[in-house]
């Protein structure tokens, strides 16, 4: 047994979303912490319970069945912390997606600087911009006045002014929010949270202070024209978010309290789990996090030197579906899809899925439907975070995504899938990776939690992920080539451990499979075609290179980047039954 | 597992608090007698604002610029009315180029509140008001059969119902719209052209119960200024067993719409209310209840979304569904005596 370097405490993290509540236990097993085991229960932010804190509580009674042990007492209450009968928990953090998107006020000086990094930040949370505010704005300020009053905002994001540049034009873009936040009635009045010249914050404090219902200050996201600095005000957002959460949900001031403040947005949590990961783990190229929920599309990437945020609520697969329409056709939506579905079919699903967020597909049909929105929703949110992706991002070709290992996926809709090769397509055909990395499933859903339980215990997040609690499905081989249906585009090699070997002859169009368990690793040699590129260069193969393996193996995708999709429907849902099948999706 | 309740009930006690966006003066009194569409609350807001730069059109500083304005927070100006005068030979004035009301004064600089607009909060229901709420709304109660819906339009009437519908499936079409129908409300069946929409506007009619909308009409069902409550859903979904029993049986009597939004994190919801007199306070219906044989409950996706059932038995464990995934289910006998595997979370209860 090794020896023990922690000090025992378990670890009881919620993650409150918008369709189900999860408790999970963390415990010291054989000296090392390790994923125990998780409850999950409807989420309660809604109506008729409209209280989080009962979701909590009927998630942590779901894990108290697994567990067979006490972590609530006679009156419901979180045993805090652990007693000698082996009840309770030392600690808990808790993560919150739950809730509708906070509306936001963005306000910047220059629309292409200060304005544009004020939008990226407000990206970082569950927010959704209901105005824009700048200098180069037409509108009178009576007329940015009432469209505040108009808007609502619970939030106003503002950033402008260099570190020692000028401060009256920050100050006249304050004056409409300062006036307007006087005519809205207190309960209602925003939180403010200024990014901007910190030589203004007395200013700001005495223009808006006593108007917005909090007001919070982070170091300048903008210092300097050419320089762009978030994560400090992405903590500070994030902290201000919670506080408009509390405001909002019923019960997470108990959860929070219970928590000890350890509260965090679920993806801002995530973010954390991605930046600590790229740091640790990281390599030449990017590490990519994806994250298909009820409440929103979230990616978090992480690469040398800089981390990338990004919530797409109206990506959601939940009560935000019909809105998704705004930004795709059904077209494009059905394109995935196995089976001859209607349009207008397809229109009534996002309706009434939308209604009720928490239902799952129980029928074929719905479940291909499901995956096609999943598939859509996942396909629109990478176009837009590759626009905020950094320009010195390892790639292949500019108009596709950068290279990304280890590709790490989570969300009900991914994690719930009933065969890895299912979630595996999804990501294959949204995302779109390019060249090789490795594809984990997070299939307890546990890279918010760890990104939460990191604030109280470092060591905690680093043993649980190397203890196996995720899915490897396995390596993946992605090259960038566009060639005839058919056509050989490279040749492949796998070396066992034990000496055996097996090879495979990719051709365009197809998706093949060489076998590597969960555990096992292998040397891989590729030699590719003119014209192929998988990350070593352009018609640059690989001599034994080392992979693991996983759920699947080791999976080449010969389908051409960007995924080239027959035009005819017939074939196309023949082709992607094809490669459901090639990846045993069914 | 909690199961929320979708509420079809015959007789039951309804509590419903009705409250102003924003404060405001409430005009009902406790113990007061309303009907659906009466005023019990109102306030007023500007809907636009105007802002004067009194310091730069005298061509003075902001500090003589408000020693120059004569108006005070709170005047009430009439158009054209003067807000400053200049000094000189031929002083320049700044008038209000509108009627409104002075809200801010400062900096040299005026700013008015213009076309000011009344809400008023109508009861939504016919019933008694059993509390106030100062500045902000009232509580309703009333008792009387409930069927609750799954969208609204937004609007707010009553008046005598009458059945459209020969079976839960019907298409309300637009021929259906004749003349003695006028001034009613319509059990229509299921939306799917605009035009019966259109007619029923023609008619006018007071109110339309549907069972499901095509989502492309819900932008012209919006427009419409008469209430909609759709009972099941989008598309072509009949209407749910119980809702029609209770609907179809309750015509010529008197009914009251309240198509507001449904709203998941207040709880509002569409609601139609079909007020009976009592002796007595028939139970108020619970929000949650919990999943057990016997329960009637209503599917609320694929297969059978919308349909009326029975649960037959919870299932142990995880169960695979024909989708592939694994979740805990039940077996449901159908109002049509079909027996289907549905996942706990797919389900509503009936109460």
């Amino acid at each position: 047994m090794p020896t023990s370097i922690v000090t025992g405490n378990s670890l009881l993290a919620i993650d409150v979303g918008a369709a189900n509540t999860r408790a999970v236990l963390f415990d010291v097993i054989e000296g090392e912490y390790r994923f125990v085991a998780s409850g999950v229960a409807p989420s309660t932010a809604e109506s008729p319970v409209r209280d989080v804190s009962e979701g909590a509580r009927h998630a942590i009674q779901s894990l108290q069945g697994i567990l067979k042990k006490n972590l609530l007492d006679m009156s419901r209450g979180l045993i805090l912390p652990s007693q000698p009968d082996g009840s309770g928990v030392d600690s808990l953090v808790v993560t919150v997606s739950a809730g509708s998107a906070v509306r936001t006020l963005v306000v910047g000086l220059l629309k292409d600087v200060s304005l544009d990094s004020a939008r990226r930040l407000t990206e970082s949370t569950y927010t959704r911009v209901v105005d824009f505010i700048s200098l180069g704005d037409h509108r009178k300020p009576e007329q940015q006045i009432d469209s505040i009053l108009r808007t609502r905002p619970d939030m106003v994001v503002i950033a402008g002014g260099t570190d020692g540049g000028a401060s009256r034009s920050v100050q006249k873009l304050l004056d409409p929010i300062g006036l307007a936040s006087y005519f809205l009635p207190e309960e209602k009045r925003p939180a403010v949270l200024y990014a901007g010249n910190g030589k203004l914050a007395e200013e700001v404090k005495s223009l808006v202070g006593s108007l917005s219902s909090y007001l919070h200050f982070s170091s300048n996201i903008r210092p300097s024209l050419d320089t762009e600095d978030i994560p400090p005000a992405e903590s500070e957002l994030a902290q201000m978010f919670i506080k408009i959460r509390k405001k909002q949900l019923k019960g997470l001031d108990v959860l929070d309290n219970w928590a000890g403040g350890h509260t965090l947005p679920t993806a801002y949590a995530t973010g954390r789990m991605v930046r600590f990961l790229s740091n640790v783990y990281g390599s030449q190229k990017g590490l990519l996090s994806v994250d298909l929920g009820a409440s929103s599309t979230v990616i978090a990437a992480g690469f040398k030197n800089k981390s990338v945020l990004k919530v797409y609520p109206q990506f959601g697969q939940g009560e935000n579906l019909p809105g998704l329409l705004n930004h795709t056709s059904t077209e494009d939506i059905l394109r995935w899809s196995t089976l001859d579905i209607p349009p207008a079919t397809l229109v009534d699903y996002l309706h009434q899925k939308a209604l009720y967020p928490a239902t799952i597909p129980a029928t074929k049909e719905d479940l291909v439907l499901a995956q096609s929105v999943a598939k859509q929703a996942l396909f629109l949110a990478m176009q837009s975070a590759k626009r905020d992706f950094p320009r010195d991002a390892a790639i292949i070709k500019p108009t596709l995504a950068p290279l990304f290992d280890p590709i790490i996926a989570g969300g009900a809709t991914l994690s719930d899938a009933s065969r890895p090769g299912q979630s595996l397509l999804l990501l294959l055909d949204s995302v779109q990776p390019v060249g090789i990395a490795t594809v984990i499933l997070d299939q307890n859903n546990l890279m918010p939690l760890l990104g939460a339980a990191g604030s109280v215990n470092n060591l905690l997040p680093v043993q649980v992920l190397e203890s196996g609690a995720f899915l490897s499905i396995g390596t993946i081989i992605c090259p960038v080539v566009s060639a005839k249906y058919g056509a050989s585009i490279l040749k492949a090699r796998i070396a066992y451990e034990n000496g055996a070997e097996a090879g495979v002859d990719l051709k365009y169009g197809f998706l093949e499979i060489l076998p590597l368990k969960s555990g096992e690793t292998g040397r891989l040699t590729i030699q590719v075609g003119r014209g192929v590129d998988i990350g070593f260069g352009l018609g640059r193969g690989v001599k034994g290179l080392p992979i693991s393996g996983g759920a699947l193996g080791v999976v080449f995708d010969g389908r051409g980047r960007p995924l080239d999709m027959p035009s005819d429907p017939v074939r196309r849902r023949e082709l992607i039954k094809k490669w459901n099948w090639s990846l045993g999706g069914g | 597992m909690i199961a929320p309740v979708h509420h079809v009930t015959g007789l039951t006690t309804i509590v419903r608090e009705r409250l102003l966006p924003v404060s405001g003066n409430v005009i009902a009194r406790i113990q007061q007698k309303v009907t659906t569409g009466e005023v019990v609350a109102e306030t007023r807001w500007a809907r636009e604002h105007v802002l004067l730069d009194v310091a730069r059109s005298l061509g003075v500083s902001p500090a003589t610029a408000d020693r120059l304005i004569k108006c005070q927070v709170d005047d009430q100006l009439p158009a054209s009315a003067e807000i400053a005068m200049g000094k000189g030979l031929f002083p320049r004035s700044v008038r209000a180029p509108r009627e409104g009301r002075v809200v801010a004064v400062g900096g040299g600089q005026v700013l008015l509140e213009v076309g000011e607009s009344k809400f008023e909060l109508r009861a939504g229901m016919p019933g008694t008001v059993v509390q106030v709420i100062p500045n902000r709304g009232v509580v309703i109660q009333s008792s009387g059969g409930l069927v609750q819906g799954v969208w609204g339009n937004g609007r707010i009437d009553s008046g005598l119902m009458v059945n459209l519908m020969q079976s839960p499936d019907s298409v309300l079409t637009p021929y259906r719209a004749d003349v003695s129908l006028r001034g009613s409300i319509l059990l229509g069946g299921m939306i799917q052209h605009a035009e019966s929409l259109q007619a029923l506007a023609e008619l006018p009619a007071r109110g339309l119960i549907a069972s499901s909308i095509v989502p492309s009409l819900l932008a012209k069902a919006r427009e419409m200024r008469y209430p909609i409550v759709v009972t099941d859903g989008f598309g072509s979904v009949p209407m749910n067993s119980a809702a029609y029993k209770l609907l179809s049986t309750s015509a010529k009597r008197e009914v009251a719409l309240n198509a507001e939004s449904t709203d998941r994190y207040s709880g509002s919801r569409p609601e139609i209310i079909i007020p009976l007199p009592t002796t007595s306070e028939p139970p108020i219906p619970s929000e949650t209840e919990s999943f057990a044989p016997g329960s009637q409950v209503r599917m609320r996706c694929a297969p059978a979304m919308g349909r009326i059932g029975s649960i037959l038995s919870i299932k142990p464990g995880l169960t695979t569904l024909p989708s592939g995934l694994r979740a805990q289910s039940a077996e449901v006998k159908l109002d049509n005596n079909e027996i289907v595997i549905v996942p706990l979370v797919n389900m509503e209860v009936v109460g």
